[in-house]
C-alpha cells in the first residue's frame, strides 16, 4: 500500500499530481479536442468570475490607494485591536475544535454506538445553518437577561454574549465539523491494524495515540486545522450577532471591514486584503507541504 | 511452561468462536493452529495475545496467569497477516518501536535492531519506508519487530496468507530455520495444511470452536482421531465403508484376501502420479498410484481389479451418510 492511500479527502482538495493521460483515454483525444477546450474555458470563466476577478479587484483597489493608506488602515489602533480580537478568537476556537474534532473523529471512526447516525447528522448542521441563525440561537441560550442560563452565568460574573466567550462559542459552532470531516475518512481507511500492532509491542493508549494515530492523520489534521482557521477568521454573521460589534472591544477584523464599508470610510479594502492574504498563505502553505510527504 | 490455555470460551453475539478449549503449548516449540476459516483458531491466538478477552477460562504464559493482563504488558510478539507495518516509520524505527517504548538506551537499540535486520536479511533496507518494500520483506520486518523485545511467546496470525505462492514457500522454510536458531515458543495460525505439516513441531487442528486433535504432524496424518482431521490433513477416499488415504490402497488384478472387487472407470495422469477412479460395490474410491505402479498393473478403463487397504494404513469408519468424497482437482 502506498503511503498516500489514506488521504482521499485531502487529495481531492489540493493540487494533485500532474494529470496522467490514461491510455484508455487516448483514442478519444482527437475527437473531443473542441469539447475539452470548451470545458476548460467554462471552468476558467466560472472560477474567474466567482473568485479571481473580485479578489484581484481587492488587490487592485488596495494598491491604487497606495502604501501609506495601507499602512494607516492596518496600523490604526482600532484596526490593530480588531486583528488581535480576531486572532484570539480564531486561535482559541481552532484549539477547541481540534481537540474536540480529534475526539469525535476517533469516536465516529472506531466505535459503533446507539445514535451514531443522528450524531453524524447533527455534526453537519453548523455548516448548513445560516451563521446569523447560529448567533441568534446563542443569544437565546446565553443572553444575559432572557437567555436560558445566561442570567445565572451573568450573576456568577461570567459574561458570554457581547464578550469574547460568546464570540469563541459562535466561531466554534460554525467551524464545528471541519476537522472531524477531514479525519474520519483517514481513520477509517487506516483501520486498527497499526494500533493493535503497537499495543502488542507494549505501547499504552497514550503512546499509541502519539506515536501511531497522530502521525497517521497528521496531514488530514493539518488540513482540517487550516480550514477551521480560515473559517474562524472569516466568520461574520454569528459573531456580529453575539459580539455587539463594539469598536475597540468586541470588533473583529471582518466586522471592521463590514463597518467601514457600510459607513464609506477608508480602510475596508486594506483590511480585507490582509485577511485574503492570510487565507491564501494557509492554503498554499499546506499544499506545498503535502507533496514532500508523498515523495518520501 | 510455555502456554497453558484452560477451558476458554468465547462468543461473539450468537456465534460461539471457542467452546471450552484446553491447550498446552510446550516451551520452545513451533506449534501450528490449523483449521478452516471461522473455526476459531485466530480467536484463540488473539486471546493468548491479549487482543481479545475470553468470556471464561484462563491463559497462562510461562507459568504466570495472563488472563487479565492487557496485551501491552504480556510481552508477546504478534505478527499479522497484513503486516500492520507502521507506515510513517522507517524499517529501522519499525523494528525499534518496542524497544523505544521500553526506553532502552540508544546504542542498545541500534545494536539490537541491526542484529535483527541482519537476521531477516533487511540490513540494507533500514532507511526505507514499508511502502518501499515487497510483501515478503514487509512480513520479515514485522517478524523482526515482534522479536525485538525478546517476547516470551511469538504469535503469528496467517503470517504468509497475503503473499504469493513462491514467496510463501520461501518464508515458510525461512521461518523454520529461524525457529531452529532462536527456539522462541511460537504459535502460528494457518488454514494451509501443507504449511502446517511442513513447518510445525506440533499441530493443533481446530474446527467449529473445538480442538479436534493435537499431535506431531506425522501422528495426525497417520493416526487421525476422526474423519474431520483425516480429511483436513490429506486426501481421503471411501473403500468398503471405510475412509482411507488414496495412496494407501493396494490394487490387485486377481482376487486377494479381504479385497473387494471393483472396476476401473477412468485413469488420469497428473505429472508423476496416476489417479485411478473405480467403482467398488456402493462406493466409488479413487487410488493414487505412481506411473510405474499403474504400468506394471496394466490397468485401463474397464479392467476388473481387487482393492484392499494397504497393510498398516490408517483407516476410519466412514460416516453414515454416503456422501461422495470428491477427487481433488
Amino acid at each position: 500500500m502506498c503511503c498516500s492511500a489514506g488521504w482521499p479527502a485531502v487529495v481531492s482538495l489540493l493540487p494533485g499530481p500532474p494529470a496522467v493521460d490514461a491510455p484508455a483515454a487516448r483514442p478519444r483525444r482527437g475527437r473531443s479536442r473542441a469539447g475539452r477546450w470548451l470545458l476548460r474555458g467554462v471552468a476558467v470563466l466560472y472560477i474567474g468570475i466567482l473568485v479571481a476577478v473580485p479578489l484581484a479587484l481587492v488587490f487592485q483597489r488596495t494598491i491604487a490607494d497606495g502604501a501609506d493608506a495601507f499602512w494607516d488602515a492596518i496600523s490604526a489602533p482600532d484596526a490593530v485591536h480588531a486583528f488581535t480580537v480576531t486572532a484570539e478568537i480564531a486561535l482559541v476556537a481552532v484549539a477547541i475544535n481540534t481537540v474536540f474534532g480529534l475526539g469525535v473523529a476517533l469516536l465516529l471512526a472506531r466505535y459503533r454506538f446507539a445514535g451514531r447516525r443522528l450524531f453524524n447528522v447533527l455534526l453537519d448542521i453548523p455548516v448548513s445553518v445560516s451563521p446569523i441563525v447560529v448567533g441568534l440561537a446563542l443569544v437565546l441560550v446565553y443572553g444575559p437577561t432572557q437567555g436560558w442560563f445566561g442570567p445565572s452565568l451573568s450573576n456568577a460574573g461570567v459574561q458570554v454574549i457581547f464578550a469574547l466567550p460568546g464570540m469563541v462559542l459562535a466561531t466554534c459552532f460554525v467551524s464545528l465539523p471541519l476537522v472531524v470531516r477531514e479525519l474520519v475518512p483517514v481513520l477509517q481507511e487506516e483501520g486498527l491494524d497499526q494500533e493493535v500492532a503497537a499495543r502488542s509491542l507494549g505501547a499504552n493508549s497514550w503512546q499509541r495515540f502519539v506515536r501511531i494515530t497522530l502521525p497517521t492523520i497528521r496531514w488530514a489534521l493539518a488540513y482540517g486545522v487550516v480550514l477551521s482557521l480560515a473559517r474562524a477568521i472569516g466568520e461574520y454573521g454569528a459573531v456580529r450577532v453575539v459580539s455587539g460589534d463594539v469598536i475597540g472591544q468586541t470588533q473583529t477584523a471582518t466586522l471592521r471591514v463590514g463597518d467601514l464599508a457600510e459607513q464609506g470610510e477608508p480602510g475596508d479594502y486594506q483590511i480585507a486584503l490582509v485577511l485574503v492574504l492570510f487565507a491564501i498563505l494557509c492554503i498554499v502553505g499546506i499544499s506545498l507541504l503535502r507533496p514532500k510527504e508523498k515523495k518520501s | 511452561m510455555g502456554i497453558e490455555v484452560r477451558a476458554v470460551t468465547k462468543r461473539f453475539g450468537e456465534f460461539t468462536a471457542l467452546s471450552d478449549v484446553d491447550l498446552s503449548v510446550p516451551s520452545g516449540e513451533l506449534t501450528a493452529l490449523l483449521g478452516p476459516s471461522g473455526g476459531g483458531k485466530s480467536t484463540l491466538l488473539r486471546i493468548i495475545g491479549g487482543l481479545e478477552d475470553p468470556d471464561s477460562g484462563s491463559v497462562e504464559i510461562d507459568g504466570v496467569d495472563a488472563t487479565r493482563v492487557p496485551a501491552q504488558r504480556r510481552n508477546v510478539g504478534f505478527v499479522f497477516q497484513h503486516y500492520a507495518a507502521f507506515k510513517h516509520l522507517t524499517v529501522f524505527r519499525n523494528v525499534a518501536f518496542g524497544l523505544e517504548i521500553r526506553r532502552r538506551p540508544k546504542d542498545e537499540i541500534r545494536r539490537t535492531v541491526g542484529e535483527l535486520l541482519e537476521l531477516v536479511h533487511l540490513e540494507q533496507f533500514a532507511d526505507r519506508l514499508p511502502s518501499q518494500l515487497s510483501g515478503g520483506q514487509r512480513q520479515r520486518m514485522a517478524l523482526a519487530r515482534a522479536l525485538a523485545t525478546q517476547p516470551r511467546v511469538l504469535l503469528l496470525d496467517e503470517p504468509f496468507g497475503a503473499l504469493d505462492a513462491q514467496v510463501r514457500k520461501e518464508l515458510r522454510d525461512w521461518l523454520r530455520r529461524l525457529h531452529d536458531e532462536m527456539h522462541v515458543t511460537t504459535l502460528f495460525v494457518t488454514h494451509d495444511r501443507e504449511e502446517a505439516l511442513e513447518v510445525s513441531d506440533r499441530l493443533v487442528v481446530i474446527n467449529s470452536g473445538r480442538i479436534e486433535q493435537v499431535g506431531s504432524p506425522t501422528e495426525l496424518y497417520d493416526k487421525p482421531s476422526n474423519d474431520f482431521v483425516m480429511s483436513f490433513l490429506g486426501p481421503v477416499t471411501r473403500l468398503d465403508g471405510r475412509l482411507v488415504r488414496p495412496h494407501d490402497i493396494d490394487i490387485f488384478t486377481e482376487p486377494a484376501d479381504g479385497a473387494v472387487r471393483g472396476t476401473v472407470l477412468r485413469l488420469q495422469r497428473i505429472g508423476f502420479e496416476v489417479r485411478a477412479e473405480l467403482e467398488a460395490g456402493a462406493s466409488r474410491p479413487w487410488v493414487q498410484l505412481t506411473r510405474g505402479q499403474a504400468e506394471s498393473l496394466r490397468i485401463a478403463a474397464g479392467t476388473t481389479v481387487w482393492l484392499r487397504a494397504a497393510a498398516g494404513a490408517s483407516t476410519l469408519d466412514a460416516p453414515a451418510q454416503e456422501e461422495p468424497v470428491p477427487v481433488p482437482a
